[in-house]
This record gives structure tokens, sequence and C-alpha cells, in this order.
């Protein structure tokens, strides 16, 4: 057949069942992405004879004769699309993974449906920005400032470096790249919840033709791992095998097939004939301690870090400062109730994958889909028992993380592949992989009590905490004892008290999940301090006010912290408390809602460590090079978090010169170094406090080599622009670059963080909300968020993050749920029956900052990646109980579930 | 996705040329369920699109609407003055949880052969009155009213190899006045409970109730019922089994927005004074 790809006629001839979208980027328009592959979720949409298309549902012979437009030919010859260039201006992006197609509808709206963008756009999902960046792409406004003066790029609104990259197409994610004799692998799940793998009879598999191998836990190294990736191993159980002879979760991987294709591998997974010996299997967390309940890792014990394995307990803590018992006595007021957070996914919209291979050097190659290329590297040397030098980890562009990607989810397949064949070897997760086999936010039974004195002051508060980690423990201790920190730290408070249990289950594991535990528990504690404040008849601002820490105070939660780290580089939490409370008490147009519809505000606030405890590492490399720009190599990885333009921002400020003299070089093991990982929201507190100390003493040694040069006095030496300036001489860097070429001493200098001390930020949300009594609906009427971000590095990228927190956030508290039935099975895995915030889904987001500057952070700048999704179901919470007089505590907040109580209380 | 068992697509252009039907055959009409999940099952696709069934014909008594008719195609259709019931075309296409863009490829056949509970198409052409004509595996033809194609969620009267053709919708059925609610758990959401309502002119009502059901529900009112007598009706013939779970909303809260939509549909109808 024949069909023509933005302009070329192509002759290849697509196989029978092959969709338009694998046709096309294996005739190499890696621009068209695979989000779900199902028709949810718009990322692989091309034009078809100029109307939008969604690939992946379009069969592959339907083409025939056909004229495609991908992104990569949307500009034509004349450069960007005008809809390319708007989402350049507006910056409508984060990850970028949905840009292409984003933009390609975009550019087909007509009229009517650009005045229905919520209609318009339902067939297109961003995970990162919460849309309003991209209404303003449609809407022509630019928000990139146009020009910014040598050394003043810090706290800027520059654009992204990878933007024209991204919007052209260009960038290169994950499996955005062609290798010859390339072999696939597919992995054999178990469908049951808990079995021992008796014996697989591999002999049919292998006679599918193109298969290479059958890889089992015969096949795999036998050590003890988890997938959870920390720069101490310490911190997360061994309890998880490459390929294990145990079964422990539906979903959970059992046999790996490399083969020539994905359809070879597909065909060989089902030839595969496994005998189960099906064991008891415990889906419900609350039975998991009980007398009698199936024991899931019979054999760890506390030298594998499993707290109690015969309870089925992996992680527990238990303190008491004060007397809480004592104290709710004789407390004025008191509130006590339990709170339920349910199973939600991350959705990156770029699966899990990656590709692996050997090099000519012996290097084994890992290029994936991660957030910790450095960690990963370590396990994988770890286990297969590599030099830390023969082995490579590294990605380019990333399709959003949110902690889903802190984890190994398939690179030590990948690696066990490459070492078994030979060959380069590819996996790419299907969406329904990633919804029943990588890892989750850990649902969570949070308990509560809480008291106050007449004047509002708290007297007590007590949490109790049952996390649920799935099948293995991965990021089970750290999350319970995150959940347990925070969320009480920032109140002061006499008698405190905790107890946490992180239990396992038969179902799929929980894992790293933007926030970490804090919105589970911060539902729980908000709450807490309204009732209490409604039941004194105090304004919930005010009663928070009263209670919260301010500097000099301590952050205490119990148990002592052994890590003693955490200061008060800047505090801004007043302030967003003030700033969230004038805006809500702002005049505000409201819509013209029937009586039916009652009205409600909510506020919550969350405190957040700036750095996760314990270490956290970056390494920086700055390089001046003979064009006077300058090579910056940091370890961290982008995925939509703006790290790489803060970066740049740190870097050429420090050095007084412009962005586009830095050129950044990242995530990437081969560029030596260490980097702990993009995670705990440390790609601007830690490793751009890295970039900052290179680029410092870069520029010490820039002043330092001038000086030489002119045998002057360094202290009269300055940096301007690309030169070296002292008195009325000037010597560009270009200069200066030659003149240390030729004295054989290249101008170049190392940074390093360690992640400590530590400092804190704040986030405090507010939300007035509509809730029909009569079907359960609700409507946001206004949204307010300020955080507490130091300097801001870049307002407009920082508003991005917080209005896409939000956005993730609402999925969770309205829409989003993984459905876990009996038998431990996820009932909807995939995108149609686990709703995604679309564009009609988000409100716009009012976003606020306070002016502070942290004495620890670089240039006065904290982090805010996780902690504006942290406060959000709070406030929505707060905001529905002030609406309807009912304390709803088990979100998603739909309709179907606020209806009974509704009901109940307001009849038909 | 890829479709990785399927070895051969079969392009009939005539009936006479539709191949035996064999174990592992499907139907491709728009294809966009079929290529949005795993279909292991299957090795050949018989390709629609060559029989170039017309879209939409309309005759002096019916609207012909073909299996093979894809939603914008529908929804892009100029209806008569007269057809009072033709805004209930564009609701229900918007009514779709995918969007503008899989429409394009999306058909009425496929949506009702489908059968899910919210399937707009299966609305539509219930509350029309349509009649699906359905060529049997045997070589002959069947007709079967719409509200009795679809038989529960994801079910239908279809036998393997039965081939849908077309539906007919009658010229009297869009020429009454016609109401339509919906409503899901999120704004552009799947429909949890979708009811149409038609007012024919000597006063008789009609109340098609889908998506809240497992298959659509008609209930018929010969003289325009009062909020009781419609509320008893639907209590007494929708009975709590039939209402659809899943994750687009629990059974309970569907019953009580059928309840809700069908009175607000009697009030716009009877111009009454809502409660």
């Amino acid at each position: 057949m024949s069909l023509e790809i933005n302009g070329t006629i192509f002759p290849q001839e697509p196989r029978a069942g092959q969709c338009l979208r694998t046709f096309l980027r294996e005739l190499g328009h890696f621009g068209v992405k695979k989000g779900c592959d199902a028709g949810d979720c718009g990322a692989c949409t091309v034009l078809l004879d100029g109307e939008p298309v969604h690939s992946c549902l379009i069969p592959a012979f339907r083409a025939e004769g056909r004229a495609v437009i991908t992104i990569e030919g949307l500009g034509g010859d004349n450069g960007a699309h005008p809809m390319q260039q708007a989402f350049l201006d507006a910056q409508g992006f984060q990850c970028g993974f949905c840009t292409a197609g984003m933009i390609l509808t975009c550019a087909s709206l007509n009229q009517a449906q650009r005045t229905d963008l919520g209609g318009a756009l339902k067939g297109n999902i961003c995970r990162c920005t919460g849309y309003r960046a991209i209404e303003d792409a449609i809407l022509g406004k630019t928000n990139v400032e146009e020009s910014v003066e040598a050394g003043a790029a810090f706290g800027r609104s520059l654009p992204a470096p990878a933007g024209p990259d991204v919007v052209s197409g260009k960038a290169r994610y994950t499996f955005d790249t062609a290798i010859d004799r390339l072999l696939h692998i597919k992995l054999l799940r178990s469908p049951h919840a808990h079995a021992k793998i008796v014996a697989i009879d591999k002999s049919a598999a292998l006679t599918v033709p193109g298969v290479h191998a059958v890889l089992t836990h015969d096949d795999a190294p036998s050590m003890l791992i988890s997938t959870a990736r920390h720069e101490k191993d310490w911190m997360d159980p061994e309890d998880t095998r490459i390929l294990d002879d145990v079964v422990r979760f539906i979903g959970q991987k059992v046999a790996a097939v490399v083969a020539e294709s994905e359809a070879a591998a597909e065909e060989a997974c089902r030839r595969l004939k496994v005998a189960y010996e099906i064991l008891p299997a415990l889906v419900d967390p609350e039975q998991a301690m009980a007398p009698g309940a199936p024991i899931i890792h019979p054999d760890r014990t506390t030298e594998n870090r499993v707290a109690d394995a015969q309870r089925n307990l992996v992680a527990e803590t238990h303190g008491e400062f004060g007397d809480v018992a004592s104290a709710l006595a004789t407390s004025a007021v008191s509130y006590e109730a339990t709170f339920h957070s349910h199973r939600v996914q991350h959705a990156a919209l770029e699966t899990h994958g990656g590709l692996a291979w050997l090099d000519d050097a012996g290097v084994l190659n890992v290029r994936c889909s991660t957030q910790v290329p450095f960690l990963t590297r370590r396990a994988l040397s770890d286990i297969f028992k590599l030099p830390m030098d023969k082995v490579r980890v590294f990605c380019e562009r990333v399709g959003g993380g949110f902690g889903g990607k802190q984890e190994m989810f398939v690179e030590d397949i990948l690696a066990l592949a490459a070492l078994k064949t030979g060959r380069p070897v590819k996996l790419e997760l299907t969406r329904e992989e990633q919804f029943i086999a990588t890892s989750t936010r850990h649902p969570m039974r949070v308990h509560i009590k809480a008291g106050a004195d007449a004047d509002g002051k708290l007297t007590a508060l007590q949490l109790e905490v049952l996390s649920n980690t799935g099948a293995y423990g991965n990021h089970a201790g750290p999350v319970m004892f995150h959940s347990l920190s925070e969320s009480i730290a920032v109140y002061n408070c006499p008698n405190k008290k905790v107890d946490g249990f992180a239990v396992y289950t038969n179902t799929v594991p929980s894992g790293a999940f933007r926030g970490y535990g804090l919105p589970q528990t911060l539902i729980a504690v908000e709450a807490a301090i309204d009732e209490l404040a409604r039941q004194l008849g105090i304004s919930p601002y005010d009663m928070r006010r009263r209670n919260i820490v301010k500097p000099g105070d301590p952050m205490l939660s119990p148990p002592p912290s052994e890590f003693h780290d955490v200061l008060y580089g800047s505090y801004g939490l007043d302030q967003c408390l003030d700033l969230v409370e004038r805006a809500m008490q702002a005049d505000t147009p409201q819509p013209d809602l029937s009586p039916e519809w009652l009205i409600g505000d909510g506020v919550a606030l969350t405190m957040i460590d700036t750095v996760p405890p314990a270490g956290h590492i970056a390494d920086a490399m700055i390089a001046l090079n003979d064009d006077g720009g300058f090579d910056l190599t940091v370890g961290t990885a982008e995925f939509g978090n703006g790290t790489s333009t803060v970066h740049r921002q740190i870097a050429a400020t420090t050095l007084a010169t412009t962005v586009d003299r830095i050129r950044l070089r990242q995530s990437d093991t081969a560029h030596g170094g260490h980097d702990t990982g993009a995670y705990g929201s440390a790609g601007t507190f830690v490793a751009g406090k890295a970039t900052h100390a290179a680029a410092m003493q870069l520029a010490t040694e820039l002043k330092a080599a001038a000086a030489g040069a002119w045998l002057c006095d360094v202290a009269t030496c300055m940096l301007e622009e690309a030169s070296v300036v002292s008195g009325v001489r000037r010597m560009s860097f270009a200069e200066l670059a030659k003149l240390a070429r030729e004295r054989g001493q290249p101008l170049a200098a190392k940074g390093n963080s360690d992640g400590t001390p530590r400092s804190v930020g704040f986030n405090v949300q507010g939300f007035r909300v509509a809730v029909n009594k009569g079907t359960g609906e609700l409507k946001i009427l206004k949204s307010v968020q300020a955080a507490d971000a130091g300097v801001v590095a870049n307002p407009m990228q920082c508003r991005g993050q917080v209005e896409g927190g939000v956005a993730q956030a609402l999925g969770a508290a309205l829409y989003e749920e993984m459905v876990i039935d009996g038998t431990g099975r996820v009932t909807n895995p995939k995108f149609r029956d686990y709703h995604l915030p679309s564009f009609a889904d988000v409100p716009r987001t009012e976003v606020l900052f306070a002016e502070t500057s942290d004495a620890i952070g670089p240039l006065g700048a904290k982090s805010m990646s996780e902690s504006p999704y942290n406060p959000v179901t709070a406030a929505l919470a707060n905001a529905i109980t002030d609406a309807t007089g009912i304390r709803f505590t088990a979100p998603p907040f739909k309709p179907d579930r606020l209806f009974p109580a509704l009901h109940d209380k307001f009849g038909a | 996705m890829d479709l990785n068992t399927i070895t051969a697509v079969a392009h009939p252009q005539t009936r006479s040329q539709l191949p035996v039907w064999t174990s592992g055959d499907a139907w491709l009409a728009g294809g966009t369920w079929l290529f949005s999940e795993p279909q292991v099952h299957l090795t050949r696709l018989i390709d629609l699109t060559d029989l170039k069934w017309p879209a939409l014909t309309i005759t002096d008594t019916h609207l012909i609407i073909a299996a093979t008719c894809t939603i914008s195609q529908l929804d892009a259709l100029a209806c008569p003055a007269d057809w009072l019931a033709a805004p209930l075309i564009g609701q229900c296409c918007r009514a779709f949880l995918a969007s503008f863009k899989i429409w394009k490829t999306a058909t009425v056949g496929g949506n009702l052969c489908m059968s899910l509970p919210a399937g707009p198409m299966i609305s539509l052409t219930s509350a029309l009155d349509g009649v699906c004509t359905i060529w049997k595996v045997t070589g002959s033809e069947q007709k079967i009213p719409v509200v009795d194609f679809v038989t529960g969620n994801q079910r239908n009267r279809l036998t393997s190899g039965d081939l849908l053709r077309q539906i007919d919708i009658p010229i009297a059925s869009l020429k009454r006045r016609s109401a339509f609610r919906q409503i899901s758990l999120a704004p552009v959401g799947r429909s949890a409970a979708l009811l149409i309502g038609s007012l024919d002119a000597d006063g008789a009502l009609t109340l098609t109730v889908t998506a809240s059901t497992v298959r659509p529900i008609r209930l018929l009112f010969p003289k325009a019922p009062d909020a009781s007598t419609l509320r008893a009706a639907i209590l007494e013939q929708i009975t709590d089994n039939l209402y659809h779970t899943d994750i687009h909303g629990k059974p309970l809260w569907r019953k009580h927005m059928t309840l809700r939509l069908a009175e607000e549909i009697r009030g716009e109808l009877l111009d009454t004074a809502r409660p």
C-alpha cells in the first residue's frame, strides 16, 4: 500500500491487525505518542486527510491512499504552525508527552468548539498542567518573558529549554529511538493473588518463531531487593525478587519472553504453561494483622527490614509526647473520626519501560523512563554483580513521574534480558500493566482524636494509621512515617500520639506518590481542626493561626526523630493563610444557582520538609566552552518538573550571563558524579544548590583566570554578560576559554549538595463549592492556593506546578478510584473507567506566592512540586462539610457517594 | 492498539461476498472499540467499509441509518424543520464519553452492538422507535426493535455471525416533541442515566430510560401522568435489579437520578411547574 506522511509517500505494508499509531512510529514518526493505546487520552492524535483522529484506533490499512500529518509535519516548510508557537508562548505543557496530540487537536478546532473547550478537549488528557496554560495557548496568551537581561534570569518567567523540541515532536522520550536488531519483551503475569509456582513449561512457547528466550525465576538472580529507590537502601525492606517462585498479587510478573516482535512475545506468553499451587490470599488490610490471616512473606525477618512478617507488618511506629488521653478528658472540645483514603494511580502519560543493550565496551546501557537513573544503576550493579562503570542508566525526556518512577519496575528485566540474549531489548508497559502491576498511592485508614481548650488552643492530637502497602513493601515505611510527620508537626500541641502500621496484602503494591502519605493524613488532621473550630465558634483561619508553628517553635511529631536537620530556612505560612483568606473574601461573581445548591467554603494547610531525610545527594559540573558558553551537567531528571529551566536560570544568574549560554546535560550516569534523584521535591532545592555551588566556584575561577592574565587584583574583576571586566579591561568568555586551553587548564568547576540541612515549605488551599443536595453533584466556584516557595525561581513554571498539583489532587478527590475486587483484581485498569481530570473538570485556581527568601535553598528558593497536591482533598472536604453540614470521610467525593447522606438529610 | 493475532482482513463489496463466518472472525465497522482492547481470540477482521452502505437515507416513512453510519455523519444530518425531535441527535452524540475525534470513526451500529448501558445511540434509536435489521448468519433477515435488541449490559440478540445492517426510524417519531436529560459523575463523563421523553400529538407520553438500567426500558403513558403516577410507574416497572452498577455510578444513585430526571422531563413536556 502507499500512504503520505507529512508530504512523503511511504510504500510500506502494515500488518493485518496493526493500528496506525505503531505504523507511523515504525516509519520513524516518534512524535506520535502512546498514552493509553485505547483511544482515551489523545496523545496519539494525528491528522488523517486533515481531520484529527486517535491513531491508536485506526486500522493502519485504512490509511491506504490517504494523507497523514503528524506533529513533525504540522508546521510544514514555514516553521512552526501558529498553534505550536502559541503553546511555546503560553508554555502550555510540562512533561510534554500529551503536547503533540493536544496541539494537533487544538489546531483543528472550529469556532464553535473553541467556545466549548470542555467538550472539545474531552479526548485529550494532560496529567501535568491543570489545563490553564493550555487554555492560554488556545486564547493566544503569552506567558513567557520576552527578554531577560544578563544575570537576571533567576526569578523570571523564562521558557523551558526543551520547548521548541516538545512542540515540534522532536523531543525524545524513552521509546523515541530506533535501534537495530532490537528484541521485544513481553511479560506473563500472574492470574492469582497468591500462589506458588510449581512448574513452568516453556516448550510450546519456545517453538513460536522469533522467540529468543523465556526467562523465569530459574534465570533470575535470587537476591532480595526492593523496587523502591532511595539514597539509603535501609529505607525499604528486602522482599522482592526480579522473578519469584511465589506470586503475591494479580499482575506480578511470572516470566519474560524475549522475541523478534511484540506479537511473537505475546504469543509465546500465551503458550507458557504454568502450574500454580494456589495459596490463601489476603485482600483486606483490616484483616492483615488478625490471627489466622494468610502470611504473605513468611520467611522475611527484621534482617530483611520487615517488622513482623508473621503479622504481615512491614513497618510500624508508635510514640507519644505528653499524655493525650488525659488531655482529651479535660479538653473543652474534642473530635474523633475515621477517614479512608482510597487507591489512586500516578497515570503519568508515558508508561514505564525502557531499552537496554550492551555496547562494544561491554557496558550495559539502560535507557528508561525513570526519576532515579543513578540509584537504578546502583541497583543493577548490585543485582547483576557488575562494576558500577559497566552499567549506564540514563533518560532523555520523561513523560511524567509523580513518584511512580522512583521505582525499578522494568530496568531489572531489561538488564536480565540484554545480558542473557546479548541483543538490544525493549520493554514498554501497556496502560493496563501500569494499573495492575506498577504502583499506586498507599490506601490508608486514619483514625484521629483531637482536642482544644476554650481559647482554641490545641490540647491533643492523636493519629492511628493503617497503611496498605500491597504485596511488597516498597516505600511502605517512609510513606507511613512521612504521613505522621509534617501533618501534625505543623501544629503546636503539648500532647501528641501516633500509631502507624503498614501492612502487606495480596494486591498491587503501593509506592511513592506525590505527597508521600501526607494527603491521606491531612484529610483527618485538617478536618479535626475545622470541627474543633466549629464547636468553638472560631473561624477556620483563626483556629489555624492560633496553633500553627512559627519560627522558633519545635516541629514535633512523636516518636522523637533521629533527624534534627529541619530548620526554618524561611517561613511564609502566616502569609499563605492571610493570602487565601483575603482572596476567598474578595468579591467573586457567582453563578446563578437554584436553592438546591448548597454553598460552602473550606481551607486546609500543609507543611513539607524541602528534602527527604537521611541524605539526598546531588553533584553538578559546569565547564566553560570555547564559544564562551557553558556546559552544565546535572544528574537530576526532567519529567515536567521544570528543573531544567531552573538549573539554567541559577547558573546564568550566578555567572551574570543569559540562559542561552548555558547548555544543560542531564540524567545520565555516564556523565559522572552522583544524583540521588528527582524525588522528594529535590530537583531545585538539592540539585539546584549543587548547580549554584558549581557556578559560584566557576565564577570565582573565571575572575581568577582573568586577574592572572591581567596581573590585577581579583577583587576588581567582575562578570558581565559574556565577559570578565576589571576597570576598562574586558575579556570575553570565549577569549578566556582560549587562554585557559592554551595553558592546559580548562575552566570547569564542580558543586555538591548533600541535602542537609533542610527547610520547610508551606501551602494553603481554599475552595468554595456548591453541592446539589438532590443529585450529589459538586461545582467548584472558587479555588485559591497560596504557596511559600521561598524566592520563586520561575513564577510561570511554579504557578504551573501549583495548578497541576491542584488538578491531580482534584482527580483523586472527585473522580479517580482504583477498584479492587474480593479476589484482589483491579477491575478498572483503563482510562475510560479511571476518570482522569479533563479540561472540563478542572477549575481555574488563583495562585498566590508568599514573599520569603530561604536561607538554605539556592538563591532563596524552596521546593514546590509535591506540596501543592497535599492540602487539596482536605480543603475540598472541609468546603463540602461547610456547605452540607455533613462530614464526608472517604474520597472520592463523587455524586453517587455523596448522595445517600444528602438524601437522608435533605430528602428528595 | 495493535491486534497482533489478526492475520487477515476481508474486504467484501457485496452481501454475496461476505465470507463464511468462522470462529475468530469479527466484523469491523469503525473499529474504535475493537482496536481499544486486546482481542486475542480474533484472527480475521471482516471490514464492512467496502459494502458502501449509504450512511443516511430519508424515505417517505423512515430515516434509515446504516450500521456503518458514523457519529459525525449522523450529527451532521440536516433535519427538516418539522422533525421536532431532531435536537436529540446532537444531544445523544454529545453524550458520548468519547470526543469528536472518535465520532469521525465510531459508528451507530457499533454502538448498538457493543450494547453498553451508556451507549447513546441505543438511547437515541430506542427512544425514536428504531427497528434493527439483522442479516442473520443463516442468510435470512430479522427485524427487532432497538429496545428489544439490547438485552443487558454488553448483551444483545445477535448470535455469532449475525450482522446488524441498519436501523429504521419512523419519521413520525422524529416529529414528536421530545425532552432529553442526562447525568454522569463528571461534567463530560460517561452517562449514568440518560432519559428521553416524547409526547404524541394525542398527549401520550413515552419515557425511554437508558444508561441507568442494564438495557433500555420504555414506559408508556397513554395520557399525561402526574408526578406520583410517573414515579409509581418507574418504581414498579424498573425493579432494583435492572439498575446498572459499575464505576460510573452506584445503582441507588442511578435509581434516584432516574426518578428525578423523569420528573424533569414530565415537567418540561407537560409544561407543569417543577417541584
